[in-house]
């Protein structure tokens, strides 16, 4: 079926419009809301996009896989990305990301079986100061050693509520909310 | 004598709730503002200019020469572009400005935009910083509901808008160029210079691209004035002005951001915010400002005894005792970049460290120039041979090579941001590296002593 964005989130999109001068320059704002709605970035939204802001979908598709934020294939309900740039391996980030794969059952890059769960691994989150660390959905998790990393993953399970679409896009519904 | 910590930029970072425009305007916050509209555009651009203020972003160009380079055609639109998509291994000081204090960066815009008569502001933030945009998105609101820009900038006719924009997830986005393209919506390669944003940047329009935490600044500029504010610094006669925000992480006792004036030693970095290399280890190496600025060492002593030399008054101490400052580290052979140092103790193999850098370049090298592309790659192949002990010797040549082909052959100054630091390390550990041909190298941690 074709994509849509839902009326709140379009309303969101008719708002930043007349701030640019071209409509191109919406691509990277329109393309989080769409990944916010859908999970990840589909043909179907590339195609929505392209129409949207009257550009071919070479055009669309070109930007999708420059950019690391974007999600060409389905991600599991919580995203993590956990740092692996200097300041935190210095600091123990090796040891983090080996027990958040054994904790998780599933290497860097992949999704664990029930879905719950992709793990990443992100090159420098600007959060050197508190390494290792690590981001889950939209939280940062800092100071970290393998022993709180049980509370951290129980919780995320629990939280029904979140999906990580929802909750880390940066320009998305949540961001927006006052607070 | 323990290092000067005034608390100008981080005022505000331990007041409860200090995002709201209520604790802001508390702690005396767009009084700067009311000041600056007073002076008006020309006073508050000279004043900046006589802050000796130096982009905080890493090139450390004197951000009211780059001002003097906007290019106004009366009728035309131009653009500020406020570059807050850190992304350095090393660097995070730009986050907490952000997360804690995002209406000194508003105030900071908006003097900016009436200074630079530009009437939009886009703030071009990483999109991994959820919080840091939610907040600046709070910021903008309350400052409009407020009168502080909207139709009007406090009652006077001056149409002003800033537009927060979050960026897909690039490093190279840092580059002003990239991020310009990023902001129109095209992935974000690097433009040749020749023009520079100045005169064509962001959809056309002459801008202006500075980095957060430069602009952050310009509302103490105004309220002190840019002299007084340029004292401030121990590298004032140097033209090189103000305070600054630091950062120390890596084998420290205690990471963080600190602020402190310009000039201040990777010593007193290290020593004196950072509480000394952890455990009581000795120091093995430091990368001054962000992993792009080649790495220094303690027992490397200064040598310039030509008068004329620009360290010579630092002839004979060690390299940790130079001030940092723009010209300063660059004289040194490395450079200042964003005063973000990693701290690196005895038991670090270099092998390690360039293979962890080099990774990082390889996997945001935009892929646009070939020596980068390919040689970024490369030289991450070529570090992960010698941590794996399958290097030989001439992989050693080779890995010089490399670095040197890229070094001033590429577009923008990632390839160069990539050579640097490994020609560096190649410099000073070439033994550790000499030392692993056919011996694997212990991963960071897992190292003794060396």
């Amino acid at each position: 079926m074709a994509f849509e964005l839902t009326t709140e989130r379009l309303a969101i999109l008719e708002e930043l419009l007349p701030k640019y001068p071209t409509k191109r320059a919406l691509t990277l704002p329109l393309l989080h809301l769409c990944q916010e709605q859908a999970g990840h970035i589909t043909s179907d939204v590339v195609t929505y996009v392209a129409k949207k802001l009257e550009l071919s979908t070479a055009d669309v598709q070109g930007v999708v896989t420059f950019y690391t934020l974007y999600q060409q294939k389905k991600v599991g309900r919580n995203v993590i990305w956990v740092c692996r740039t200097l300041s935190c391996e210095l600091t123990g980030a090796r040891g983090i990301t080996h027990a958040l794969e054994k904790k998780l059952g599933c290497h860097v890059g992949e999704t664990t079986a029930d879905g719950e769960f992709t793990l990443f691994q992100a090159e420098c989150l600007a959060a050197c100061g508190q390494g290792p660390m690590m981001q889950l959905n939209d939280e940062y998790f800092e100071n970290l050693t393998p022993e709180k990393l049980d509370a951290i993953l129980d919780a995320a399970r629990r939280n029904k509520d979140a999906s990580c679409a929802v909750t880390f896009s940066p320009i998305g519904l949540r961001t927006r909310k006052q607070g | 004598m323990p290092v000067e910590n005034p608390r100008i930029l981080t005022k505000n970072y331990d007041t409860p709730n200090a995002w709201t425009i209520e604790a802001y305007e508390r702690a005396g916050g767009y009084q700067s503002l009311r000041k600056a509209v007073e002076l008006g555009p020309e006073k508050i651009r000279e004043e900046v200019k006589a802050a000796n203020l130096r982009g905080r972003g890493g090139a450390g160009f004197a951000a009211g020469v780059k001002w003097s380079f906007l290019k106004v055609t009366p009728g035309k639109p131009n653009y500020i572009a406020v570059n807050a998509d850190e992304g350095e291994p090393g660097t995070f000081k730009d986050r907490t400005l952000m997360e804690k204090d995002p209406h000194r960066c508003v105030e900071g815009f908006i003097i900016s935009a009436y200074a630079l008569d530009v009437h939009t502001v886009f703030v071009f933030v990483r999109g991994e910083l959820v919080l840091a945009i939610k907040r600046l998105e709070q910021a903008v609101r309350e400052a409009r509901a407020k009168g502080y820009l909207g139709d009007t900038v406090l009652g006077r006719p001056f149409k002003l808008d800033i537009v927060v924009h979050a960026g897909g997830g690039a490093y190279i986005c840092g580059e002003e160029t990239s991020l310009l393209n990023a902001l129109e919506g095209l992935r974000g390669e690097p433009r040749l210079k020749p023009p520079f944003p100045a005169v064509i940047g962001a959809f056309g329009a002459p801008t202006i691209v500075n980095n957060l935490e430069t602009l952050a600044t310009v509302p103490t500029i105004v309220d002190l004035g840019g002299d007084a504010f340029s004292r401030l610094s121990r590298l004032h006669h140097l033209r090189d002005g103000g305070v600054r925000l630091y950062g120390v992480s890596g084998h420290v006792n205690r990471p963080g951001v600190y602020e402190a004036p310009v000039g201040i030693t990777l010593r007193e970095l290290i020593e004196d915010f950072g509480g000394g290399v952890r455990g009581g280890r000795k120091l093995k190496a430091v990368i001054p400002g962000g992993s792009s600025t080649p790495v220094l060492r303690e027992e490397d002593i200064v040598n310039a005894p030509d008068e004329k030399h620009p360290l010579h008054a630092w002839h004979g101490k060690s390299h940790l005792d130079v001030p940092m400052g723009v010209d300063t580290m660059r004289a040194l052979g490395t450079m200042l970049g964003t005063c973000c140092a990693i701290v690196m103790d005895d038991t670090t193999s270099m092998v390690r460290v360039a293979e962890n850098l080099m990774l990082f370049y390889a996997h945001e090298s935009c892929g646009q120039c070939t020596p980068c592309r390919e040689g970024c790659a490369w030289m991450a192949r070529l570090c992960r041979k010698f941590a794996d002990g399958t290097a030989t010797k001439v992989d050693l040549d080779t890995l010089g090579d490399v670095a040197n082909n890229i070094m001033g052959n590429t577009i923008c100054a990632l390839g160069d941001g990539a050579a640097m630091p490994m020609l560096g390390i190649l410099k000073l550990f070439r033994n550790e590296f000499e030392a692993a041909v056919g011996k694997p190298v212990p991963r960071i941690g897992e190292g003794a002593a060396s």
